[in-house]
């Protein structure tokens, strides 16, 4: 076995009986990961492409229909472009403006002199750790538009709250609300990382060349934490597109089916739980879902484009 | 110029005191309220701290509730999802790292795009297959899916490459098998990786919520934001209740997170995504 072990450069093509070897163990190491990956995603994938062409009721005998399908749910189902409606707006709604105030919180933080610097950190994180499903019922507590503690801070300043939850017009912006304060710690955490690789000294030649503070953050910091941009906003709009807890706990109840009030909130992914499961209808279902995900491929490459475009230098 | 920092200061301090204000202000409103009976969370206008501290919402929830129950069910079902991920993750990630094959680099390609594939569009044929499995309603059925992990993958594979070759072919040298070097020398090595996987497999998992969901149909399998949202549903005015379960929900990831946070931050940031 000694000569397995040639010392060779990097790059080097591996002899015969090494490279045997090292295929047969690199094999032994990716088998658990790729038998589970062929059960839990490939095969699911392969057979959600081939849902999405039939019409078939769960239990029932599925017929072929071809992509009738996607051409119901893109040109004759109403309910389904609502839900990406309100998607779309959720997404935008809740990302942008989570994503401008984490970078203004990790500005403000990335200051060694600042005391009680990692307190504040903490208190900002907190909310990313806690359940989604609970803080959900506290917000539908805090939203609630008589004596909710919302409408309650908003009445100390001369506003009379909207109906929150209780409101078409309202609902998913409560939603929004209360995904913007679960999400900033999380991007603020991203934005941090990215501020602490900025080296130090091309901070402190800027400001002796006579670079003001606003100059530097627009010309060095900005740019410099691009990537972490891009990172967060990809990040944030797969998950916003995926929204779906929210509107089960903050709109639903034994009583009253979730997406309400008026489909308002109504998201894609709980439209396809509702299709797949309460008329069991799975080929319908998979086709709205493979909708979404070509949805997200498109949001995630536009983004690509557009935010590294916008800050090349 | 010292006058105008000074200002500056004061403005920075304001705003981060603000912001920490609204940020702790539902999580504080939350454990408050679960110590008020209700009408004194429906008065208005809102008061702030409880006229007195009982327990009594407390013990309607464990009493019409098994959230002892839920909670050792969201344990068993993170343990062993993040033992799994782990295990999986460091020994794809070190097959694509230290190991050269006919075809890795495409493998690995198509083992990153699965990160694109949003849960939703396996979610139908997962649910039929864990029927047809007899998986329903069982452990096995409810962490099927998050057994394997590509980000995992991913992560280590990044990690594994800083692992100088010297160290595991000098180990080939002195005869060590190679589930030996694996487990004695990558492994140890990897450990701050690992860590940070752990973590953001472990509140991946508290989180979930859309399988369990569809999966758990009898109220012996609920993990804890199942048993909760059920909860919930049921008592669906009964604010005071719904907060004392809440703040049980909230309670022990808070303390894991009170405990480890250094740990929490910087794994979420490394693995940046949830």
């Amino acid at each position: 076995m000694s000569s397995l072990a040639v010392p060779r450069g990097r790059g080097a093509r591996p002899r015969g009986g090494l490279r045997r070897h090292q295929t047969k163990w690199a094999f032994i190491f990716l088998a658990p990961a790729l038998v589970l990956f062929g059960l839990t995603v490939f095969y699911p994938m392969a057979r959600a492409l081939q849902y999405s062409l039939y019409k078939w009721p769960l239990g029932g005998a599925k017929e072929f229909v071809g992509l009738d399908n996607y051409r119901r749910l893109l040109f004759d189902d109403s309910g389904f472009r609502q839900s990406v409606e309100v998607t779309l707006y959720f997404t935008v709604l809740s990302v942008l403006p989570t994503i401008l105030l984490a970078l203004v919180v990790a500005v403000l933080l990335n200051d060694a002199r600042l005391r009680a610097r990692g307190l504040f950190r903490t208190i900002y994180f907190v909310p990313v750790v806690t359940s989604l499903v609970a803080v959900g019922y506290v917000w539908k507590a805090l939203l609630e538009p008589s004596f909710g503690l919302v409408n309650t801070v908003l009445g100390w300043v001369g506003i009379s709250g909207p109906g929150w939850l209780a409101s078409p017009d309202w609902a998913l912006d409560g939603i929004v609300l209360m995904t913007v304060w679960r999400d900033l710690g999380f991007y603020m955490v991203v934005f941090l990382a990215g501020l602490q690789a900025i080296p130090r000294d091309v901070m402190d030649a800027a400001r002796i060349d006579g670079a003001g503070a606003w100059q530097r953050f627009r010309h060095i910091t900005m740019p410099l934490l691009n990537p972490s941009i891009v990172l967060a906003a990809v990040i944030g709009v797969i998950n916003g597109l995926q929204l779906f807890t929210q509107v089960y706990v903050m709109t639903g109840s034994a009583q009253q089916l979730p997406g309400g009030p008026l489909g308002s909130t109504r998201s894609v992914v709980l439209y396809v739980v509702e299709q797949t499961f309460r008329p069991l209808e799975m080929g319908y279902g998979s086709a709205a879902a493979f909708l979404l995900f070509v949805l997200i491929m498109i949001a995630t490459l536009i983004q690509f484009r557009l935010i590294q475009r916008k800050f090349e230098y | 110029m010292r006058a105008a920092t000074r200002t500056l200061d004061v403005t920075k301090y304001l705003l981060l005191s603000v912001g920490a204000v609204a940020m702790l202000t539902p999580l504080l409103w939350m454990v408050l309220a679960s110590f008020k009976t209700l009408p004194e969370i429906l008065t208005f206008p809102p008061t702030f701290l409880p006229e007195q501290v009982n327990l009594d919402n407390y013990r309607a929830v464990f009493d019409t509730a098994d959230f002892v129950r839920y909670f050792l069910n969201s344990v068993l079902v993170a343990a062993i999802s993040v033992v799994s991920v782990l295990l999986t993750s460091s020994m794809a990630g070190y097959a694509f790292a230290k190991f050269s094959f006919w075809g890795r680099d495409v493998l690995f390609v198509v083992v990153l795009a699965t990160l694109m594939i949003p849960f939703q569009v396996r979610v139908i044929p997962l649910y039929v297959l864990a029927s047809d499995l007899k998986l329903l309603n069982t452990y096995a059925g409810m962490v099927m899916p998050t057994l394997v992990d590509a980000f995992g993958v991913f992560l280590m594979r990044q990690y594994m490459m800083t692992i100088p070759n010297e160290l595991i072919e000098s180990a080939r040298v002195d005869g060590a098998g190679e589930l030996r070097i694996f487990f004695r020398i990558v492994l140890p090595l990897a450990k701050p990786a690992l860590s940070a996987l752990t973590i953001f497999t472990l509140v991946v998992s508290w989180e979930s919520f859309l399988w369990p969901l569809l999966v758990a149909s009898t109220s012996d399998m609920y993990t804890l934001p199942l048993g909760l949202a059920q909860f919930a549903g049921r008592y669906v005015d009964r604010t005071d209740l719904q907060m004392a379960a809440a703040t049980m929900t909230v309670l022990p990831i808070l303390i894991a997170f009170l405990f480890m946070q250094k740990r929490f931050i910087e794994g979420m940031a490394t693995t940046g995504m949830k």
